[in-house]
């Protein structure tokens, strides 16, 4: 399933043999999800991502060479661990960029630490990964729970949804989200009042939405992702939960999935993001040249995608300022030192757990009236600035973070 | 309030109900697959895929074509069932007189094509499909909130599988059915032409799956997983039931619906499961499911 991409250009080096004295030679992994229900939030337009970032270095740094090549990890742990010990013992890759999945991205994450290479997170969602499980060669980009559960529920109690009811995806990530959110929820002076754990990839939520209406609750948080959120938004609408008087607050939302609901059943849904493609002149400009190879009508990039290459990108600034991508401890205290500026993300800062900041956006769902134009999905309805956009440092429990 | 088990009484009827619903969904599928495996002895593992493409043919012809939910309601199953056909006669009646195992990897192994390609081309996070305006709303029952799509979804997959088990049960037609699938030689002397009666059934099992998928597109996720998903749940009902029995198909549907919105109620963790717990047991006491014949 792996495409080598740049075989080409090692074989041109190999024959030129008057390398110059710096050149460098880097090799970028994409583990993603290829086939299952995080393909069209990642996946092929994450590898985009990635090669959008090594072009367009190598074109302002001629002595670097960056080579991109992908898998599939098919959300298993086991499978995702046995492609990047290949990767990095013998298919010579410096960095794993993605890894939609926190359970899978965990893993990865404690492999690179041993290799001493670099992984650059900006798939998975748990905020474990730069909390109790951070490491020195782990750079979390995008999003995690926290930062959902933050920009989300404080806008949600703030405007009077004050108590809670919980549909729980019953694994890691589900559990990281709920945790994250009633902390949110019950600091801003709200009040959570139950919940359900529901199996992973569950067709029918009618069950679970009654006994959210029976809890009487103001707001349904949907700590869940995927299929299970669109199913349980699009029953919903169904079963009149707004008519009730509910409101429903998915905690992960990206915008494949609003296009898979529909603006007429998304509509009104709030939501936190980093990345929206009609953001500015930046992210559209941006969209266009990842729309031009992803050459699928329709298709809208996600902000996990801008996530690879905006990691990709500053990764490879300070493999350059390095000299060398062998190191990966290194590579990422100099990804810490040098400030990260690109037109997707605009200015980010890279913290000593490892996780990135970047402001965050709360969206809301555009009614089908207000879209003017194909993908024209949110309205942003406030921006949170990087510094309370995430975690602070001391609450992580990071054992880089010393004092 | 009276309360069942901690539970009050009035939550525990709407739970039923919800239940009866899905029991509708598992109904419809394993009907088609116990059709099929009672008359041409196929475990047809594509019947997941063909339940997406009923789904998938429905999303389709309302952006293309602008034919709305009813047309699709009549159309989805009778081009679906059409690549049924083909299939049939492509491949499927090269495999009758073998073990049961190779029509299941063949139609397992389409059902992997078919997905993949629906993949390619529609991507993973599905494809919205609006509720038709006639079934918009509900009725508030008292102890719940009834959306009328859900009554009709019942309504019709009680409609559709008393007439399947009346025509297969009960009339000639049916009569010849089942006896060519005893003794095909035999039948095909009184002059019944029985290779066309069988991919008609085919056809019609397929057809079914697809109506399916068509009655679940407002409500679910319309993505190419979405058979892959179920279809593991009702070979399990399939099983209890026992293969190939149409009633019993029928009934465990209903029936296993009922037993796991229970679940949901009391132990939603265990949800997903709890229909295989049953599988098992009932394995154990009756290997050939509740209404089998037996070998």
């Amino acid at each position: 399933m792996r495409k080598t991409i740049g075989l080409a250009a090692v074989a041109a080096l190999l024959l030129s043999g008057t390398a110059y004295a710096q050149q460098i030679n880097v090799k970028i992994g994409v583990l993603t999800d290829m086939s299952s229900l995080y393909a069209d939030d990642t996946g092929i337009g994450s590898v985009i991502g990635a090669k959008l970032a090594a072009e367009e270095f190598m074109k302002s740094n001629p002595n670097v060479k960056v080579e991109v090549v992908n898998a599939d990890h098919q959300n298993k742990a086991d499978v995702g661990s046995n492609i990047a010990n290949q990767w990095y013992d013998r298919d010579g890759v410096d960095m794993i960029a993605d890894v939609p999945n926190s359970g899978v991205a965990l893993a990865i994450a404690e492999i690179t630490k041993n290799k001493n290479k670099v992984f650059v997170a900006s798939g998975p969602a748990s905020s474990d990964l730069t909390g109790p499980k951070c490491a020195p060669t782990t750079v979390h980009w995008t999003y995690d729970t926290w930062m959902l559960a933050n920009g989300t529920g404080k806008a949600m109690v703030k405007t009077g949804g004050d108590t809670w009811f919980f549909l729980t995806a019953d694994y890691a990530f589900g559990h990281a989200l709920e945790r994250d959110t009633s902390a949110v929820v019950v600091a801003n002076g709200g009040k959570v009042l139950g919940g359900v754990r529901h199996p992973i990839n569950t067709n029918d939520f009618s069950s679970f939405l009654l006994q959210a209406q029976a809890s009487k609750a103001k707001v349904i948080g949907l700590a869940n992702a995927g299929g299970d959120t669109i199913n349980a938004i699009k029953q919903g609408a169904e079963f009149g939960i707004a008519a009730g008087g509910q409101k429903m607050a998915g905690m992960l939302v990206f915008a494949p999935d609003v296009a898979a609901l529909g603006l007429k059943t998304a509509q009104g849904l709030t939501f936190t993001e980093t990345f929206y493609w009609d953001l500015n002149e930046g992210t559209r400009a941006w969209t266009k040249r990842w729309d031009k190879e992803r050459n699928s009508p329709g298709k809208l990039p996600s902000m996990n995608m801008a996530g690879v290459y905006s990691g990709t990108l500053h990764y490879l600034k300070a493999v350059a300022a390095v000299g060398s991508a062998k190191d990966g401890k290194a590579v990422v205290d100099k990804m810490k030192q040098l400030p990260a500026e690109d037109s997707v993300y605009g200015k980010s800062v890279v913290r000593e757990d490892g996780r990135v900041l970047h402001p965050a956006y709360l969206f809301e769902v555009k009614k089908p009236e207000e879209s003017k134009y194909p993908g024209d999905l949110y309205h942003v309805r406030a921006t949170i600035p990087m510094e309370e956009a995430f975690r602070p440092l001391k609450d992580g429990n990071c054992p880089l973070v010393k004092g | 309030m009276i309360t069942i088990f901690g539970i009050p009484s009035a939550a525990l009827f709407g739970q039923l109900l919800i239940g009866l619903i899905n029991g509708s969904f598992y109904a419809l599928l394993s009907l088609g697959l116990a059709v099929i495996f009672g008359m041409l002895n196929i475990i047809n593992f594509a019947h997941g895929a063909q339940y997406m493409l009923g789904a998938v043919a429905a999303f389709l012809m309302l952006n293309f074509l602008g034919v709305n939910y009813w047309g699709a309601l009549i159309l989805a199953p009778l081009i679906v069932g059409a690549i049924g056909i083909v299939i049939e006669r492509t491949f499927l009646q090269w495999l009758y007189k073998l073990d049961h195992l190779y029509g299941l990897l063949l139609t397992f192994g389409l059902a992997l094509i078919i997905e993949g390609t629906a993949r390619n081309y529609l991507g993973s996070a599905g494809l919205p499909y609006a509720l038709p305006e006639a079934l918009r709303g509900g009725q508030n029952l008292g102890f719940m909130f009834l959306p009328n799509y859900r009554a009709w979804v019942i309504l019709v997959s009680l409609v559709i599988c008393f007439g399947t088990w009346y025509a297969i049960e009960r009339t000639r037609l049916g009569a010849y059915l089942r006896a060519a699938t005893e003794n095909p030689t035999l039948v095909r002397a009184f002059g019944i032409n029985v290779p066309v009666m069988i991919t008609l059934t085919y056809g019609f099992g397929v057809a079914l799956a697809a109506f399916a998928g068509v009655m679940a597109a407002p409500i679910y996720n319309v993505s190419p997983q979405m058979g892959a998903e179920l279809i593991i749940v009702v070979f399990a009902v399939v099983v209890i039931g026992g293969m190939g029995s149409i009633l019993g198909a029928i009934l465990t549907g209903f029936g296993l619906g009922v037993v796991e919105g229970l679940t949901k109620v009391f132990f939603p963790e265990a949800s997903n499961t709890v229909i295989f717990v049953v599988m098992a047991i009932v394995l154990l006491v009756r290997p050939a499911g509740l209404f089998g014949r037996g070998t």
